[in-house]
């Protein structure tokens, strides 16, 4: 084992000798076997595409939408989707419902993509205490997750968002961080019951590494494969929760536009305009289905053994 | 079999002390207290008597004690009163908690069948058209918003094609006996549909899996070379196999259901709890809200007492651990 200096390239000469064993070949590591797989799933290239292409056009929003952002015109009110001028049509202000939905785009993605961040953080950290300590920390963690996973979050989140004034996306994330974790704790925590009787984590330990050090550089690294799945999937949660929020009124407040908010006046004039209320709700599927077409995509090229 | 129920038992017990910890932050946390409320309506007050109803109302007793209380009153039936309807909460609750259920079972009920049926066509058609098509539905179904699929519901079934109500849960005036089920029935039709599709999309895709991974087991050849007919090789070794996981799953998708609930409630003014929530919270209820809330988790221990048992008496096998 000449060379072996560090924790982290004995733990890695070990890990080329288990899969040398395990009949791949050595070079390819377990990232690079996953990413060729993820590179032939079909579906997950269809999905990662449109994430993408759905967050660049939120991203762009400023240089590519069509009309100016919230400009109202009483002259243009209920404008029919057509391919001149209003590709969407317009709202009950005379606004473009196109732009509206690029800048509304902006909002959504980031409370998904910010609550994956968080929720990952947390549960990652609350998983990997769970497991590494065990005992009554790990008891009393679970119970906590338990009973989380058993309440109906969308009431829970309704009273929150009652109490916790604002209106913007930082209060969404910090509600949706407080409860959503629990799914990364629990993923986090089986990992690191399986990791850390490994010889890497001896060997961790014998040279000196402290707890956290553990738990930070050589358990969690190794645990990331079903936390990057399960954080892929939250963005589209995310999305949904949100949107459900701002639809009841109670989510990200107007005139910030998210997906959901768009839609929360759209059922009143559903007899005048229609298309008020298709298109923003379109949005919000094409972006959950994507997220979790690469979701899936991720599952069955970090872990093969986890297949639905 | 008696030890593991126990076990869950005491689970669901352990569930609601934490929830009720929970609720308790929460009511602490709510703006304006009986005492402030009264205080607030009646100038005549002096702060001698604000003091004393604080000390009668126990607002001044330290935490734990307050939590005592407050658990009591709640084990005694006692969520307060509400704020708009001038009733006590607990009446407002259970009034609107059989509309709830009755959406909520027909849901479950719509869901199960349809996406039974369509996870073991599926599976035993695997690759093919049908198949292909299943997947794709039950994909879209998952990263449909509820409250969306509502509204184009509406549009679809109540406003361009009239065959449904699009809100409400009955016509006034209809005669009772069948012309009465028949219209309930009839203006359950979109509600069910929209919360259904959740449970249905994703008990196809279980039931699919757990179809193709049972068809392999070796008792399935054994009932086939014993020269069962293939309907019952499926019906009475694979299915009733395949289904035992989907149980668990069920009671683990009630909390997901009852998130539907209370926007399709909304979206369709279904006179249940979901809505009632959504206008005590406007209305800033805070009692109201919180009970509903209770119920809620109640309802979804409830479920799963239910499926452990439903679980232990399907899988003789079952462990206790």
């Amino acid at each position: 084992m000449q060379g072996s200096s560090t924790p982290r390239q004995f733990a890695l000469e070990l890990e080329r000798r288990r899969t040398a064993a395990a009949g791949y070949s050595v070079g390819q590591s377990y990232w690079q076997i996953a990413r060729r797989r993820f590179l032939k799933h079909r579906l997950a290239m269809i999905g990662g595409t449109a994430c993408l292409l759905l967050t660049l056009m939120a991203v762009l929003a400023p240089w590519i939408a069509p009309h100016t952002f919230d400009r109202i015109n009483l002259d243009e009110r209920w404008m029919q989707p057509g391919f001149t001028g209003n590709v969407f049509g317009t709202d009950e202000l005379g606004r473009d419902v196109l732009t509206r939905i690029m800048y509304a785009g902006r909002i959504s993605l980031v409370v998904g993509y910010v609550t994956a961040v968080s929720i990952s953080i947390v549960g990652s950290l609350v998983g990997a205490v769970a497991g590494f300590y065990g005992g009554w920390v790990d008891s009393m963690l679970m119970r906590l997750v338990d009973m989380l996973i058993a309440i109906p979050l969308l009431p829970l989140y309704l009273i929150l968002a009652a109490l916790i004034p604002g209106g913007g996306v930082g209060r969404i994330v910090l509600i949706f961080t407080l409860f959503g974790w629990t799914t990364v704790a629990r993923l986090v925590r089986g990992q690191i019951l399986s990791l850390k009787s490994q010889d890497f984590v001896e060997a961790g330990r014998a040279m000196g590494a402290s707890e956290a050090r553990l738990i930070l550089r050589h358990l969690i690294p190794n645990a990331l494969a079903p936390v990057i799945v399960a954080a892929t999937l939250t963005v589209g949660t995310a999305i949904l929760s949100e949107s459900g929020l701002s639809y009841l009124g109670l989510g990200i407040q107007p005139p910030i536009p998210s997906w959901g908010n768009m839609l929360q006046r759209a059922q009143e004039y559903l007899l005048k305009a229609s298309w008020l209320a298709i298109f923003p709700g379109l949005f919000i599927f094409m972006t959950v289905l994507s997220f979790n077409f690469l979701g899936d995509g991720l599952r069955d090229a970090l872990d093969p053994r986890l297949k639905t | 079999m008696q030890r593991f129920l126990a076990r869950r038992l005491v689970h669901g017990v352990i569930i609601l002390i934490g929830l009720s910890i929970l609720m308790f932050t929460l009511l602490v946390l709510t703006p304006g207290d009986p005492v402030e409320l009264m205080a607030a309506s009646n100038p005549d007050i002096r702060p001698e008597d604000v003091a004393m109803l604080r000390k009668y109302y126990g607002l001044d007793d330290p935490m734990y004690v307050r939590y005592f209380k407050w658990v009591r009153s709640v084990l005694k039936g006692d969520l307060g009163y509400s704020r708009t309807y001038g009733t006590p909460v607990t009446k407002l609750v259970v009034d609107r908690l059989r509309n709830t259920l009755t959406l909520l079972a027909t849901s479950v009920a719509v869901a199960f069948t349809v996406g039974v049926t369509a996870g073991v066509y599926s599976a035993l058609h695997q690759y093919s058209a049908t198949d292909y098509v299943v997947t794709v539905a039950a994909f879209a179904g998952l990263a449909m918003p509820v409250f969306w699929q509502g509204i184009v519901f509406i549009l679809l079934f109540a406003v361009w094609l009239p065959w449904f109500p699009a809100g409400g849960m009955m016509t006034p005036g209809v005669a009772p006996g069948w012309p009465m089920i028949l219209d309930r029935l009839w203006h359950l039709v979109l509600p069910v549909s929209v919360l259904a599709t959740s449970g249905m999309a994703s008990w196809t895709r279980y039931m699919r899996s757990s179809m193709l991974e049972v068809v392999r087991h070796d008792y399935v050849r054994t009932a086939r070379a014993k020269g069962n007919p293939e309907r019952v090789v499926i019906r009475r070794h694979a299915l009733r196999n395949a289904l035992i996981p989907i149980i668990t799953l069920i009671a683990l998708s009630v909390p997901g259901i009852l998130n539907g609930a209370v926007l399709t409630e909304t979206v369709f003014s279904w006179p249940g709890m979901g809505l009632l929530l959504f206008q005590a919270v406007l209305g800033h209820d805070y009692n109201v809200a919180m009970a509903v809330l209770l119920f809620l988790a109640l309802m979804t221990v409830i479920f799963n007492l239910l499926a452990d048992l439903a679980y232990g008496l399907a899988d003789p096998r079952i462990r206790y651990d």
